[in-house]
Parts: structure tokens; sequence; C-alpha cells
């Protein structure tokens, strides 16, 4: 279970969160079908970083983007998104 | 009293039973000490064969002596007799053995052992079914362990969070030290020893200059916590481990609440000091009760000062099983010889007769023990008269936890060993583990098919020579043809036995033969503990909706939806459900009823955007409402299908209400944030999830209307509209909704006034001979009005085109799902489309499968199965390929689970007043 450091409450357990996406399967609601699927189902899964679009559901309910390996599942960066995120 | 293998001290204070028999146990005895200071050799029957098994190991990968510990919903089947400490009464049986574990009837199948070798199970799924149905009944009553208890576990398990700044598992000479050198330099520590004594290693071979005592009393003077009988079980991401502590041994009666703590460990470093696992030797019989490692035996003589034989013989390829010849002479035993399969060793006690080049080629055995040991030496054959073997094939790290953690193993030629290497994790390995003795490769030399590998599963080198023959090269196939490692041991003794036969069948080194993955648990978890509290009904938190105490008093019949209960039903005068539910359905249709719909999900969205949020998340228009008019409504996924469904309602300029299913509040509330907080944070907009902020009351029928205006004292607002009022002296939303198919009003007040509101209205309904209805009535009126609901017809595969809503789209496009729509799969003319079913004859059986003759694969199924309301007659809604064009098909829906049929004719799902003249103004 991973322990991530949310922005505003600082580190939890995984358990506390919703994975929702990676970023680059964010899908633009006015864009066409093709660049939504491909978004949806072809991405790429490639050894290394990958950013990803979280939420600290049973927390502060706060968005945020984990930067994770996906192998060794090490979180390098989080940034919280949002107008949380203003100063 | 004392058995034959303890001279009685006087301490055999602890008088327990074994299949029946009672014995004497010293403190601090397991049973499987027990057991041997008692004579008792043979302990259990093997998985496939039913061969005689005893004790072969003092620890926790003991794969033979699996004992059922406990009666009646204590009772613990397939535990090791090595990690159970016996206490006064404590109760254990044999497993797998019939009428006795001395006289079993399936031990005949030893002799049909070549019938019933590798892979026998995947070659009788490939022959002719009739000879698995044939096989099953067999195999399934001859091969198998204990058997799980059938009455309800009494025990309470606990679950508990833990945290430290480093987490040492084992409690042997490293593990000790890295313990007392981390909370010496400030740390918090956490010391974790699956035995009930510390010291590891040091309770079978004592160091005098390692004061074991000193060292705990230190830790726990520096703040460190030290748990014994506590197993990690697991290590997972982010330093997270999983620690399995016994309260209470297997069976007792826990003294203070809880059988077993299953800890949750975030751990700042880990330090494993996980030791080593002694590996067998394969020769013929060598799974006979009397064949022991020979570290267990040491320990048998030392620590619990048990000699498990008399006359001893010894088989090493290591120095260390030298050690297990002094203690024995030390103890008064005879070893009869020392075979040492390597050229040279190091000087044995006097009187021990050392053979080199010697390897142990098969053994006899009597009931509990060896009768005789046979051996070839320097290339020809003798035999010995012996009652046990100790052997020593090498040393195995324990890795699981390294492995679990993701770490690298490196490989050790001399030792024949993988010693862990790197982790990914913050964690190392310390002591015994990094450094097994040196133990060369030795080939066996006794007969393949008798000599047992995997002890637990009955794999024998024969069956993975079988295996590697018919074609098995990968470590992961031989593993899952053999079953080897795949019992409740998890190959802890015999997984290196195998790969080194693998290796060295297909001419490679091991490392190159590869290995089979390490998972969590390290040692069997009772399910009971992973359920914790759960375990007693607790899973999900029940919630309560505001009026569930008002409801409580009609004594209705409950039905759990979302984390609520909702009154399925209202009986009165000893109604069945069918019959309330009916009744109460009536009374909507011909006067009025209310309904509890506090569940449903809603939505507050305010803000000059509130609009552009909504029409992103719903899929039909919401812009175009006018303030005081609301519509139905639905939510598509991002590929198209429909997510949710409910009303969109315009309270203000800027300030809408939406709702949605109970079950799918939550998923709409997590899908909202997404576009508001993540997607879209240019919208100038707030949502607020005001679900439980209102009660919901559902008053509907053709007085429904006339009983709102003298609640509210002014004109209720006309279909699909919405007005504020004061209903009772409490302000109230009033949504002028139908889901039954009759006018209907929704009438939203915050839930702490809920009760007044509710009084009211019930008070006027009943005048009017109106009555409550519940979740069954509301189920009959919405499958004939031919309303979809969220898990039924929306079942996640359903578009809106199949659901006929599709004329309902925003022709604008831009909502979620608008893209993903476009597919054409998505509008393909087979499609599963709502259909509504009319029976020819009978009942139509829920979830049944439509089909036009027998033997024909399924065209669809019945979704919703009801009856007419007023009329009589069965009716139903189901999802028919190309259902849409099908209408006046005549079809039958079959159900062979429930052995039922229905002759059935294909409509339009709209069974009553499909133009809505009932609440249209």
């Amino acid at each position: 279970m991973y322990q991530i450091t949310c922005p505003h409450c600082g580190p939890r357990a995984q358990t506390e969160f919703t994975y929702e996406r990676t970023t680059d399967s964010v899908v633009d609601p006015a864009g066409d079908a093709q660049t939504a699927m491909q978004a949806l189902y072809t991405r790429a899964n490639p050894m290394g970083l990958d950013d990803e679009i979280w939420r600290h559901t049973y927390g502060c309910r706060a968005w945020m983007v984990l930067t994770r390996h996906r192998v060794t599942h090490e979180i390098t960066a989080v940034k919280a998104i949002g107008p949380e995120a203003l100063p | 009293m004392s058995g034959p293998n303890r001279p009685a001290t006087g301490a055999e204070t602890i008088a327990f039973t074994f299949d029946g028999t009672t014995y004497h146990a010293r403190p601090g005895d397991t049973l499987a000490a027990a057991l041997l200071a008692n004579g008792v050799g043979l302990v259990a029957r093997s998985f496939k064969y039913h061969r005689p098994r005893g004790i072969m190991t003092a620890g926790i990968e003991e794969p033979n002596a699996l004992v059922t510990i406990g009666t009646g919903g204590r009772a613990e089947p397939n535990t090791r007799a090595t990690d159970v400490f016996v206490y006064p009464g404590m109760v254990a049986n044999s497993q797998n053995r019939w009428p006795s574990l001395a006289f079993d009837v399936a031990s005949i199948f030893g002799l049909a052992a070549p019938a019933l070798g590798a892979g026998f199970y995947y070659k009788t799924f490939f022959g002719p079914a009739k000879h698995w149905m044939l096989y099953e009944g067999f195999i399934r009553r001859a091969a198998g362990l204990g058997n799980a208890p059938t009455e309800a576990d009494p025990d309470n398990f606990s679950q508990k969070a833990g945290f430290c700044d480093v987490l040492v598992v084992g409690s042997g000479p490293a593990g000790l030290k890295a313990a007392l050198d981390a909370a010496e330099a400030g740390s918090r520590v956490m010391l974790v020893e699956q035995d009930a004594v510390l010291g590891g290693s040091l309770l079978r071979d004592p160091d005098p200059s390692i004061d074991v005592a000193a060292m705990v009393e230190r830790i726990r003077a520096l703040g460190g916590e030290v748990l014994l009988r506590t197993t990690a079980s697991g290590y997972w991401d982010h330093n997270f481990l999983t620690l399995t502590q016994r309260l209470a041994e297997p069976g007792a009666v826990p003294e203070h609440g809880f059988a077993q703590r299953l800890w949750h460990v975030r751990a700042g470093r880990v330090i494993l000091a996980t030791g080593l696992i002694e590996r067998p030797v394969p020769f013929a019989n060598n799974d006979h009760p009397g064949v022991m490692l020979s570290q267990a035996v040491r320990s048998y003589v030392r620590r619990w000062g048990v000699l498990p034989g008399k006359r001893v013989v010894i088989a090493t390829n290591n120095d260390d099983a030298y050690l297990t010849a002094e203690a024995l002479v030390d103890a008064g035993a005879e070893v009869v010889a020392l075979l040492d399969a390597r050229a040279s060793g190091p000087a044995a006690p006097a009187g021990v007769t050392v053979y080199h080049d010697a390897r142990p080629s098969s053994v006899t055995g009597r009931k509990h023990a060896l009768r005789k040991v046979t051996a070839v030496i320097c290339g020809s054959e003798q035999s010995f008269d012996a009652d046990l073997i100790a052997v020593s094939g090498g040393f195995v790290p324990v890795s699981h936890l390294h492995m679990q953690a993701g770490g690298k193993l490196t490989w050790n030629e001399e030792a024949q060993a993988f010693i862990p290497g790197e982790t990914p994790q913050a964690c190392e390995t310390v002591g015994a583990a990094l450094n097994p003795l040196p133990a060369p490769a030795i080939a066996p030399v006794g007969k393949a098919k008798k000599s047992f590998v995997d002890f637990q599963n009955d794999v024998s080198l024969a069956d993975i020579d079988l295996a590697w023959q018919e074609g098995y090269r990968s470590v992961e196939h031989l593993k899952r043809y053999t079953t080897l490692g795949m019992a409740t041991d998890q190959g802890k003794t015999s997984n290196m036995v195998a790969l080194s036969r693998l290796a060295e069948r297909q001419g490679v080194t091991v490392p190159e033969a590869g290995l089979t993955t390490f998972r969590p648990p390290y040692t069997p978890v009772t399910m009971g503990l992973l359920a914790g509290a759960g375990a007693r009904n607790a899973g999900a938190h029940v919630r309560r909706i505001p009026l569930h105490a008002l409801h409580a008093a009609h004594d209705p019949i409950w039905q759990p939806l979302g984390y609520w209960f909702r009154p399925r039903a209202y009986p009165v005068n000893g109604e069945s459900l069918a019959e309330a539910s009916l009744r109460e359905a009536r009374t909507v249709r011909t006067l009025a009823g209310l309904s509890d719909v506090s569940t449903l999900g809603k939505f507050e969205v305010s803000g000059p955007d509130a609009a552009a949020l909504l029409e992103l998340v719903c899929a039909t228009t919401v812009g175009k409402l006018a303030v005081g008019r609301g519509r139905y409504t639905f939510m598509c996924r991002e590929d198209g299908f429909v997510n949710d469904d409910g009303t969109v309602w315009r309270l203000a300029e800027n300030r809408y209400l939406l709702t949605s299913s109970t079950g799918g509040a939550d998923r709409m509330a997590h899908h909202i944030s997404y576009v508001r907080n993540s997607l879209r944070l240019d919208l100038k907009c707030s949502v607020v999830n005001v679900q439980e902020h209102y009660a919901g009351i559902a008053l509907a029928g053709p007085k429904a209307r006339a009983i709102l205006a003298s609640l509210i004292g002014a004109e209720p607002p006309r279909h699909m509209g919405y007005a504020p009022g004061v209903l009772a002296g409490v302000p109230v939303h009033v949504l002028a909704a139908s889901y039954s198919g009759e006018r209907a009003f929704e009438i939203h007040v915050e839930a702490t006034h809920a009760a007044v509101v509710w009084h009211a209205i019930e008070a006027a309904t009943r005048v009017e001979g109106g009555a409550p209805y519940g979740l069954e009535a509301m189920e009959l009126l919405r499958i004939e009005k031919g309303h979809v609901v969220v898990g039924g017809e929306v079942d996640g595969r359903s578009t809106p085109h199949d659901l006929g809503l599709g004329g309902m789209l925003n022709k604008a496009g831009g909502f979620i799902g608008a893209a993903g729509l476009t597919r054409p799969a998505l509008s393909a003319p087979n499609r599963n489309n709502l259909v509504g079913l009319v029976s020819l004859d009978g009942p139509i059986p829920e979830g049944g499968m439509l089909i036009q003759r027998a033997g024909q694969s399924p065209q669809g199924h019945v979704t919703a199965a009801a009856r007419r309301i007023l009329e009589g007659g069965a009716i139903a809604l189901a999802l028919l390929q190309g259902g849409h064009k099908r209408h006046g098909e005549e079809m039958i829906v079959t159900s062979p689970t429930r052995g039922e049929k229905a002759r059935v004719r294909v409509t339009s799902p709209h069974f009553y007043d499909p133009a809505g003249e009932r609440y249209r103004d």
C-alpha cells in the first residue's frame, strides 16, 4: 500500500485516496472520437515515471498529480491541482 | 508421565490429547516436541497418496505434520505441529485419514502412484468429460487436508496500525543486534519474532557471549516494541508490512478477547534477519516418520530436551550437521554413521564414524520411526540399523519478504543458494541469510519415484522428470504442472531441491533455470483475521436515513440500498411481501401513496457557469431550462455508455439541483468533482453534495395534487415544475416528477425537520385512503411504466439508444460521452435494446434468458420481472438483441437455474399510460 503525501494533509495511506487516471488519458469533452478513444484505450505504458491524477477522497477531497514510477512504485512528486493549488 | 524419548523430570504438567489419547507436555513445548517426547512419530497422512508422515522440521517450514487444533468453531485445520505451543486441555487431531491414522484405507493410492503422477489433473481435463465426472468425486474425497469447521468462529480478531522508524524481522543474533543498535541510535523500533521465545538460532545453538534477556530489556527500555508469536507475512509497497500476531494459541479460548491481531505497519526502514531454512535430501522414502532435518534434530535435543531417535544416521553435504552429531552424542544418543557426501569434512565427535563420498539412497521404516538406512558409500551400498536420519542438503536464505519488497537475488555457487541482494525499498537483509555455509550440489542416488521433493503436495523427483520429459521447461510451468510449491507451505523446503533437479535435467545452472514468484502471505493466515471486525457483518458502515425510526415504528420489511436500509414494504394484517407491495402499488395507482426517497443522490450546483458544468455532466440539454422547471436527464461515461440517471432542476437563475440514483451517488460525486476540480478549473461554479442534507418524500397518485395543495396552501407546480413551499411550517422544495407513472411530487426537506413533514403528508394521505409504499411497490410501478433503473437496465453496457433515450441526447454534443457515442459499434443494429415482455402463460422468471427455440444461444435477458398492477398478467423489462425492431415477436424466457420457463410477446417497455396523460397538464 502506497504512502502518498497529500499537498494539504501530509503523508497518508493509499486507502484514503482514489486513483483517477494518468494525465495523458484526460479526454477533452469537445474533442473528436478518435483522440478520445486513443486517450482511453491505446495509451503507452512504458517503464519509468508516470503522471497520474489522484484524489484524497477520504481526506480533504482535493485533487493532485502524482509522479509515480511504474515499476518500483516510487512517488517522486505530488502537485496540487485546482483552486487549492493557489497560494 | 513421560514418553520414551525424554526422561520425566516432573515438569510434564500440561495434559493434551492427540487423536483422543492423552499425553503430557512441558511448558514451552510445541506440539511437535511434545509428540516426539511421547514417542509419537506418525502424525499425518500425505495429501495425495496418504503416505505416513512424521515431523520433519522444528519450525514454520514444516510440510508434513499438519494437524487440526481445537474443536467446534475454534478448530484450526492444517496447523503445523511445529508452530503451535501446547496448552492445558489442547485437542489435536490428525487429518486426511480414514478410519485411523495408523490404518488408512486410502493409502493404497500409494500403490496407484504411477497413475496419479504429475499432471494427473490436467490429463483428466483433456480426456472425455465423462471421465472427469468419474474422477472428480473420487479425487475430492481422497485428496485434501483438514476440514474447515462448519460452525462460526466464536473468536474476535483485532486489527491495528503500527508505525516505526525501524522494523526488525527475526530475533536471532543478527536481528537482536540490529534492533538494539537502532534503538540506541534513537529510532522507534519494532522487533517481531514468530516464535514464542526470542533468540532464533540461539535456541538451538546457544552462545554464552549473547545475553538475549539483557538485550531485549534494553530495547524495551529505549521504547522499542517487541512482539512475540508475530509473523511478518506480507511486504507491500512503500515499506508497508502486514504482521499476524497470535494472541492465543490455535483452538484456545483467548484470555484478552482477541485470538489474533493483524498489524498494518508503515516502517521507515526494514531489517530482515530471517535466517535460513535447511534443505532436505531426496532419497527413497525420505518422507517417512524418522526422517528429519539436521538442525531440527538439534533443536529438539537442545531446546526441548527431546531425543527424536536413539540410533541416528546423519547425512550431510556441509559442516553444520557435525554440530548435530555433537548434540546427539552429548545427549546420549548413538550416532551410527555420519554420511558426508563430500570428500572431506571437519573433525567429528569422538565415537562417530564418518563416511565420505556417502549418500543415503533409501530408508525403510516402522510405524513411528525408521528401521534401516541404506547408503551408497564410495559407490557401494551399505545399510545401518537406525530409527532416525538427520539430513542436511544445505541452506536456503529466507528471502520471501525481501522478494515481496521487489528485491533481487544473487547466486552463491558454493552454498548453492540465492542470497538477498538489493531492493528498491528501504530494506536490508542481515545475518545468516547472507552467509549460508558452503554446501555443494549433490546428485541424489535413490529411486526417483519415492524420493519426495514437495512433501505436502506429494511431488517426487520422478514427477519433476516427467514434467520435463513432457516438455515443461519453464519453472513456472513446472510448478503448475506438478503443483510443486503450491501447498500451504509454499515450497519452503522444496523449491530449491526441485529447481536443482530441473537445472540438472536442462543442463543449465540453477539461476538460469529461474525462480518462481514469492507472494504473501509468508505463512498461512486465518481468513477471520483479514476480515477483522468485518466478520461480524460490519464490513461497511450502515447509515440511517433521517426517518429510519419513524419507519421502524411501522415494522416494515427492510431492504439494504446503498449504505442505507429502506422500507421494502409495510405489511398489515399479516400480509406477505407480494401481497403488501401489490396493495401499496394499487393504492398509488388509484388513490395516493407516500414513500421515503431520501437516499437519492443530490447535488446543488450554483454559479454563473453552473449550466455549463451540468451540460458537461448530463447528456441532455440543461441550459434551456426556465427557472422553476426541471427535466429527466442521464449521464454518460466518456466511452458513451450510460452511467446514471436522475432529474435536473433550475431552482434560481444560477442555481440547479441534480439528482442521481442512490447506488450511483458516490460515483457521481467523484465524477462531478473530477469534472469541476480537475478537468474544467475555469468554470465559475460550486458543487455541493446535499444527498444527506435533504430528506426526500415522494407523494404519488391521482389524489397527490389535491393532498399537496391542501398541505402547502397553494397550487403545486405542474409536471416537471419546481416550487419552494412551506409544509407544516417547514420550508420545502417541491419537485413535480413522476417515477411511478402517476401524478407525483418529490418533497425535499432539511433532514432534521423531515419527521414533521412526513407526519403531515401521511395523515393527509391516509384521510384520502392512501398509505405509505415501499421499494417493492415502487419497483412494480416503475416496471409497468417502463422506467429504467441504474444497476438493472442501466448495466454499464447500455447506451442511451439501447434504452430508448437517444432522442433526448443534446444535439449540440460537447457533453461527456459525446465523442464515445459516435463510434459505429455503439449504434449497431444488433445491440441489446430495452423491450417489454408480456407473458402468454405464467410468471416470467427474473434473470431468465430470451430465446426463440430450445437449444439456441440467448439473445437477451430479463432485467426486471413483475405483474400488471391493476389488471394482472406477467410483464417484464428485458434487454434483447435488436429489440427496438422486434416488437410483436413471440419468444421464450428460460431460466435453467430456476427450472422455469415462459412464452412471451416482445412489446414496447411502456405498459402503462405511454403518452403520460396521467400526470401531464
